[in-house]
């Protein structure tokens, strides 16, 4: 499950809160362009996407949202460096074949990279676990371990250690249960995390 | 809409090649109305074989070759956009070529017309553009060769275009599109009644004319679209004729187009024009596609056919990677067809919602930047 499906509106205030007036915003995997289209309209950001169903590109042009139609993982060395102020990941990490590329990529042509998560240290799911002896699944992991999107598995600790290990540098750090945000205990209690990330 | 071909006259052309025409002709059509500060025109750029009527219907009731992208509510919407279209330099449509009187003999030029190029087609479409008062057009787009100089525009007159949409096409003709054009032009020069271009006061190469026309047929379908259209079905009989008639449907239907195709084109415009385009690399004279792209200044919509073989989407990447590595505001769709290469002529349904949207951001940014 996409995280802005989890989501629903409320990334929208996030990511709001997140993006200043007037910058430089590539999103990846922009579906049809509403978030972008959002923030053209309520922060005059100049919008950039990429989106590979056509179906989702057609609609995002139609609303006027500059897309490139292709594939996020091949797409982002072409952009030069330092190229947006900020680029953010729809399509979330753990789906990506190589997530170590694409965020290094993200911090080379946006001064600041958003990514949000599904958690998979959250209670629910280490408990599914342990107790049904399966792959877990929970309302964040719906699917059967054979037609799941989900190809890596991390939690808010990985995340965080892969970030130290590359030198790079938290912004900002936002960890939701349900549509609430919470502080304490975010590997056990987060279902959703959001990082802004810069070199 | 009853579309009026108007001619403009221009007293001369200095030419890549390094010659000059002189008294030249330019054939446009317009549709819908230019607004008072002249910011709403949009020049659409046809392809090889096609002509300055582009849309609506003409006296004869012919719609144009767009008539179903250009109008009221359509792609190019009449309500909102003054769309206009010219015959290209070379053609044989109303605008100066190979079959229009040399102003030094009074006779057609024929093999004397100079070799023109992409960019000499542009040059002129820009004094045309001029000529009607308007200083910046807020799109130039086309299909094919269309494409093409949608293409050089944005590089040529970086403040006389807000947008460019280059659809179907490529930044350079590759081997195989020269060597298909190739053909078509050994078919007409191989016809006795080419003689040497000098066909005017005979009888045109129509055999060779007519070959031409049906390689390019095949290579503006697709596997598929021929699948459908024809199969293997066979045309007014039961069973094979075991001679060199027409057996097949498909037969029938190159040798109807090549033959209507001698009716209203002049062989000498198929090997000008077709050498305009071997002879097109917008990066020619630059060190990397990317570097002449940084000349542009405009947004882009580039849109590629997943069937098209003869303009393949990686010829559309191409353009694509280079407007992203300079970080152009570039929108690139490939579109799902079955048609080939007559998608961009054919296919709408999915082209219209997109250059609406696109197009309706362009005016809303143009008037902001105002």
């Amino acid at each position: 499950m996409k995280v802005r499906e989890v989501l629903g509106r409320s990334d929208y205030a996030l990511i709001t809160e997140l993006i200043p007036q007037a910058s430089r915003v590539l999103d990846l995997g922009c579906g049809d362009g509403a978030l972008l289209a959002f923030l053209q309209a309520t922060k005059g950001v100049e919008a950039r996407g990429i989106e590979l169903k056509p179906e989702l590109v057609q609609a995002a042009v139609a609303r006027g949202v500059p897309v490139y139609q292709g594939d996020v993982e091949d797409s982002l060395s072409e952009y030069p460096d330092k190229a947006f102020d900020y680029v953010i990941l729809s399509q979330t990490v753990q789906e990506t074949r190589r997530p170590l590329h694409v965020l290094t990529q993200m911090l080379r042509i946006a001064s600041h990279a958003i990514i949000a998560f599904p958690n998979f240290g959250h209670w629910r799911v280490r408990f599914a676990h342990l107790s049904s002896g399966r792959a877990p699944r929970t309302r964040l992991f719906p699917y059967a371990w054979h037609d799941s999107p989900n190809i890596h598995f991390l939690t808010v600790l990985d995340f965080e250690e892969l970030v130290r290990s590359q030198g790079w540098r938290i912004e900002r750090r936002f960890f939701l249960s349900g549509q609430k945000r919470i502080s304490r205990l975010p590997n056990l209690r987060a279902e959703i995390a959001v990082y802004m990330l810069t070199t | 809409m009853i579309s009026e071909t108007q001619i403009v006259r221009f007293p001369e052309l200095a030419l890549d090649s390094g010659e000059k025409l002189r008294d030249l002709e330019v054939a446009y059509e317009g549709y819908g109305e230019l607004n008072e500060r002249r910011s709403n025109a949009i020049l659409i750029l046809h392809a090889f074989t096609g002509d300055a009527h582009a849309g609506g219907v003409d006296h004869e009731g012919k719609p144009g070759w767009w008539a179903n992208m250009i109008g009221p509510g359509k792609a190019f919407d009449t309500e909102h956009y003054y769309v206009l279209c010219a015959n290209v330099l070379g053609g044989c449509r109303g605008t100066t070529g190979p079959a229009s009187p040399d102003p030094a003999t009074g006779k057609p030029y024929g093999m004397s017309f100079p070799v023109i190029t992409i960019g000499d087609m542009v040059r002129l479409q820009h004094m045309l553009v001029e000529s009607l008062g308007i200083r910046r057009l807020l799109a130039v787009a086309g299909g094919s060769m269309g494409g093409m100089q949608a293409l050089e525009w944005a590089v040529s007159f970086p403040d006389a275009v807000f947008a460019s949409i280059p659809i179907a096409t490529t930044a350079r003709h590759s081997a195989q599109q020269i060597a298909f054009n190739e053909v078509g032009r050994q078919a007409i020069v191989g016809d006795p009644d080419f003689r040497g271009g000098d066909f005017y006061e005979s009888s045109p190469p129509a055999r060779g004319l007519a070959v031409a026309r049906m390689v390019g047929h095949i290579t503006y379908m697709s596997d598929e679209s021929m699948r459908e259209k024809f199969g293997r079905r066979l045309r007014g009989r039961e069973e094979f004729s075991f001679g060199f008639d027409v057996d097949f449907e498909v037969e029938s239907y190159l040798r109807y187009r090549g033959s209507q195709f001698v009716g209203r084109f002049d062989a000498n415009s198929y090997l000008y024009i077709t050498k305009a385009m071997d002879y097109f690399d917008l990066s020619s004279a630059y060190p990397s596609l990317a570097a002449s792209l940084e000349r542009a200044r405009c947004r882009f919509l580039v849109i590629s056919f997943t069937s098209d073989w003869l303009y393949p989407s990686y010829q559309s990447l191409e353009i694509v990677n280079a407007l992203r590595s300079r970080n152009h505001d570039v929108t690139y769709c490939e579109l799902t067809s079955n048609y080939g290469h007559d998608a961009f002529l054919v296919d709408v349904g999915e082209q219209t919602g997109i250059l609406r949207g696109f197009l309706a951001r362009c005016q809303r940014e143009a008037e902001a930047a105002q």
